[in-house]
């Protein structure tokens, strides 16, 4: 396994290649620089600035130089944080990003594959409308809604918890945007849970164990969970990465100091270093997520074996 | 299956509790619709009904007064302020920072030369005293002996010294040097012509510091409070370079100092009691909250988590001013809105009949009255009012049609239409560019619709992001009316006029006249006050007769401040500083409002409150 998971590491370095060649010209195209502001800055101020931001180099030679930094593990400084590092900044916004995103997961995770059973042992019953027709409208109420909505009613109306804010992480502060971030996931989770779990359901194989005598949540358990679960495994791989470092609404909405932000913000501000170390973390991100996927995979799927194919 | 009724009754619509709720839990199970409209409806309270609302209302004592000073009895046991403060600043770095964010945050940390009252009179800070020569063009400064920096040491004139030519350093890279050019040789140094040492900035013992100008400014002093011209504490720069101004490593000489910092999520400042004036400061934790979503912001108010917004949605005008009415500080602020006409390309190239036709046609009382709302002043002239001209406050220069009645406005405004070769069969087909943001979308909306009515005027929006659009201004190639606006660093007609000399960076409109430079140039070398006033009206009054760029309204401040926050002023720069600040004591009680915010006795009852003891 550590060799499979070792070559596909490697493959990777071609994939974050071409993703940092894009994506370093692309935001050089955009109009507008990281000094342009509405006040004039003197013309040999700009010149200074640019200089000590190496701005002024052609771009190709600007382009290899930073290349020549990442090998060197040197995101490079931020022009619009200019107190702090790139590197500074990623190692303090992905914890935040990750307890909340790795919180919504795992709350997405629990509550939707329980649902999704319930409701797909319970099909056509009652509990199996209710849960779907909530499961619906979570998926289709964007988050931007639920969010307000929710510090209106458990901030505002009830004062129970805070409207905003990280406050170190502490747990009273963690509640709402998790619930917020994790609404869509349950539901959708519970929708695809249910689904699979239909399927395996009416498969031989477990027609057999009940033939046997085995009871429903023996059955549900043992024999159907961890091949129903495979969709849903399939889907968190590009799921964790995306709550995890997408979670840009939640964030902003909150004041949660996360990932997401710094990205959103440094495109706006034109911060080149920024958006880059960004873009390149979340590169990486994705693909070991995609690679932990691949890994439970043939935990769960004895049909699976990891080979070095790749 | 029918939908089952789950609207609440109106009277009961914002009396939840936990029962009623519970109540409907399975109705929210099978109908999760109906479960978010009604929390909808409970929290956006009685917004769609006119029964009473109940709301939360602190109570605040009398405060007494004494010497100046707040009564201590009447002031809180914990002396904890936190504010909303919009973005998150660049860096503390006073000579690196921009923007208002950062600037609110350094004028707790750091003391200028001078500093400001509430009220926003220019008082003694980091010096008790000054000279100034006749001519206008020394100042001699005597440095307060008891000033001390965050560890301890003493501030002194070297200090200051030092910070000023660390401002104006090429390679400090501040963006402020401009607003210091009045300083002898400035300009030289800042571009790196000069060295260091020429510039007209001499400590000439250890609280004497001497500043020479090159010409007479009647702000100059006014202008040392503001950042870039803050004393830097010399051995920590050597120390940390560029990471100076993080916690730990800042040293300071304000009533506060950095203790956390923590990008987008909040600077916490604390007392330094090493401050000359600590024993009469009161606050002793200022927590500065970056959020730029302003109605992220005014939930985390109506949550209590803030106590001060930086701002308050332009879209919830009536809902704030219904039910936080009390708590809404309106204030006029040091800024003009304007839309500008692109002068070196057609159509507005040489056709000034056309832009005055465009400037008459806006009717400014409606963009202020139904579109921004909140108090904002219609503009003619470009100068807002109430700026000090150093001979009391600065008239600005309205032009002659800005008092007539609306019909010769109009009927002008369509002669020069006409005139310019425009009519209803031929109409002006124009693009006005704008940044994205939903204010300026409304208001270009307005404008458009404005002059479509008046003129016929065929008017294409387009919203561009920040970057983009500012770039787009500075090349003057695709714009043709674009928005603009200004907020001034400091308090001065020059920071407005000055925008439109044609070699000034942020003249996007190409305004060129050679006539106005000259006057500007005769401005900056007046020393006589009176004199000076005269020549910048006769300046704005050949500006605005061009008409390169249409003023629209003044900006003012508007936000949201607990009643428990004391001892807070109000002046036109919007400078506020947390030592003269205290919190009160204070508590909560529950009224009923009616439907214009107005308090009765009890939710059946519509009369009014006060009404009712008298009986």
């Amino acid at each position: 396994m550590w060799h499979y998971a070792i070559k596909r590491l490697l493959g990777a370095i071609p994939t974050l290649l071409v993703l940092i060649t894009i994506s370093f010209f692309l935001i050089r195209v955009a109009p507008g620089g990281p000094f342009d502001t509405e006040k004039s800055l003197p013309p040999e101020i700009q010149a200074n600035l640019e200089k000590k931001y190496h701005l002024d180099e052609p771009l190709y030679k600007q382009y290899f130089r930073y290349l020549g930094n990442i090998v060197r593990g040197d995101f490079g400084p931020s022009f619009q944080y200019k107190d702090f590092t790139v590197t500074e900044l990623i190692a303090r916004g992905f914890p935040v990003s990750l307890t909340l995103g790795g919180l919504a997961l795992l709350l997405a995770v629990l509550i939707g594959v329980t649902l999704g059973t319930v409701a797909a042992v319970r099909q056509n019953s009652w509990v199996d409308y209710a849960l779907m027709s909530t499961a619906m409208t979570g998926i289709s109420i964007p988050n931007f809604v639920v969010a307000p909505l929710l510090i209106l009613f458990f901030a505002i109306s009830l004062n129970w918890l805070p409207a905003g804010g990280w406050n170190g992480g502490h747990w009273l502060y963690l509640i709402l945007p998790v619930l917020a971030l994790s609404l869509r996931y349950i539901a959708y989770i519970a929708r695809l849970m249910r689904g699979s779990m239909i399927e395996v359901l009416r498969s031989d194989y477990i027609r057999t164990a009940r033939a046997k005598g085995l009871s429903m949540p023996r059955v549900v358990l043992k024999h159907a969970l961890k091949p129903a679960l495979m969709p849903v495994v399939s889907y968190l791989g590009p799921a964790a990465a995306g709550i995890i470092t997408g979670s840009v609404v939640i964030e902003k909405i909150f004041g949660v100091p996360g990932l997401g932000r710094y990205f959103v913000q440094g495109a706006l501000n034109r911060d080149y270093t920024l958006v880059m170390g960004v873009v390149i973390f979340i590169g990486v991100l994705i693909v070991v997520f995609n690679l932990i996927v691949d890994i439970l995979y043939a935990v769960l799927d004895p049909k699976i074996r990891l080979q070095g194919k790749g | 299956m029918t939908k089952p009724a789950v609207k609440p009754h109106p009277s009961q619509a914002c009396r939840f509790t936990l029962r009623s709720f519970l109540r409907l839990l399975p109705v929210y199970v099978s109908w999760p619709l109906a479960a978010v409209a009604t929390i909808a409806v409970l929290t956006g309270c009685s917004s769609s009904n006119d029964e009473p609302v109940q709301v939360e209302r602190i109570v605040v004592p009398k405060v007494h007064l004494i010497d100046g000073k707040p009564d201590p009895a009447v002031l809180a046991e914990k002396q904890i302020l936190r504010k909303g403060n919009g973005s998150q600043p660049q860096t503390l770095d006073p000579h690196k920072a921009e923007g208002v964010p950062s600037s609110n945050i350094l004028r707790d940390l750091f003391e200028g030369l001078t500093g400001e009252s509430p009220d926003g009179r220019i008082v003694p800070a980091g010096a008790e005293s000054w000279d100034i020569s006749e001519d206008g063009l020394t100042y001699t400064f005597h440095i307060r002996h008891n000033g001390r920096w965050s560890d301890g040491s003493p501030v002194t004139a070297q200090d200051f010294e030092y910070g000023l030519k660390r401002s104006l350093n090429p390679a400090t890279g501040s963006k402020y040097t401009k607003i210091l050019s009045p300083i002898r040789n400035a300009d030289a140094v800042a571009a790196g012509a000069l060295p260091l040492e020429a510039l007209g900035v001499k400590a000439l013992d250890d609280f004497t510091l001497r500043i020479e100008l090159a010409t007479p400014a009647p702000y100059f002093l006014g202008l040392l409070n503001h950042s870039s011209t803050y004393p830097m504490h010399k051995a920590s720069v050597e120390k940390w370079g560029d990471a100076v101004a993080k916690p730990g490593h800042l040293v300071s000489n304000g009533a506060y100092t950095l203790d956390e910092l923590v990008v987008q999520s909040h600077i916490k400042l604390v007392r330094n009691h090493h401050y000359w004036n600590d024993a009469n400061t009161h606050i002793n934790e200022v927590w500065y909250y970056p959020i730029e979503d302003q109605s992220s912001e005014l939930k985390r108010y109506r949550a209590g988590e803030i106590d001060w917004t930086n701002e308050v949605p332009n879209n919830q005008f009536k809902w704030i001013k219904k039910y936080l009415g009390e708590e809404l500080v309106i204030n006029p602020w040091l800024g003009i809105y304007y839309y500008g006409f692109n002068l070196t390309r057609p159509p507005f190239k040489d056709n000034l009949k056309l832009r005055k036709a465009l400037a008459m046609a806006v009717d400014r009382d409606i963009l202020t009255g139904k579109v921004t709302q909140f108090g904002e002043r219609p503009a003619y002239a470009f100068v807002p009012p109430g700026v000090s001209s150093g001979a009391g406050t600065y008239t600005p220069q309205n032009p002659p049609w800005a008092s007539w009645p609306r019909e010769k406005q109009l009927a002008e405004a369509r002669r020069l239409y006409e005139a310019a070769g425009y009519s209803k069969t031929n109409p002006l087909e124009v693009e006005l560019r704008y940044n994205t943001s939903e204010n300026h979308k409304k208001i270009a909306i307005a404008v458009a619709a404005m002059w479509k009515q008046a003129l016929g005027v065929k008017t294409r929006l387009i919203n561009e992001e920040w970057k983009v659009f500012l770039s787009n201004r500075k090349q003057k190639q695709v714009t043709q009316v674009f928005r603009a606006g200004w907020i001034s660093d400091y308090n001065d007609p020059m920071s407005f006029l000055e925008l439109l000399h044609s070699q000034h960076g942020i003249n996007d409109s190409g305004y060129n006249n050679p006539e106005y430079d000259a006057l500007l140039a005769r401005i900056a070398a007046e020393p006589d006050a009176e004199k000076r006033t005269q020549l910048m009206q006769q300046a704005e009054r050949l500006m605005l007769a061009d008409q390169p760029v249409m003023p629209l309204y003044s900006y003012v401040v508007k936000r949201l401040v607990k009643p428990y926050v004391g001892g807070v002023g109000s002046n036109i720069m919007d400078h506020h500083y947390s030592k003269d600040w205290y919190i009160l004591k204070h508590r909560t009680e529950k009224v009923w409002l009616d439907k214009d915010g107005r308090e009765v006795s009890s939710p059946h009852d519509t009369r009014d409150a006060s009404a009712g003891e008298k009986d």
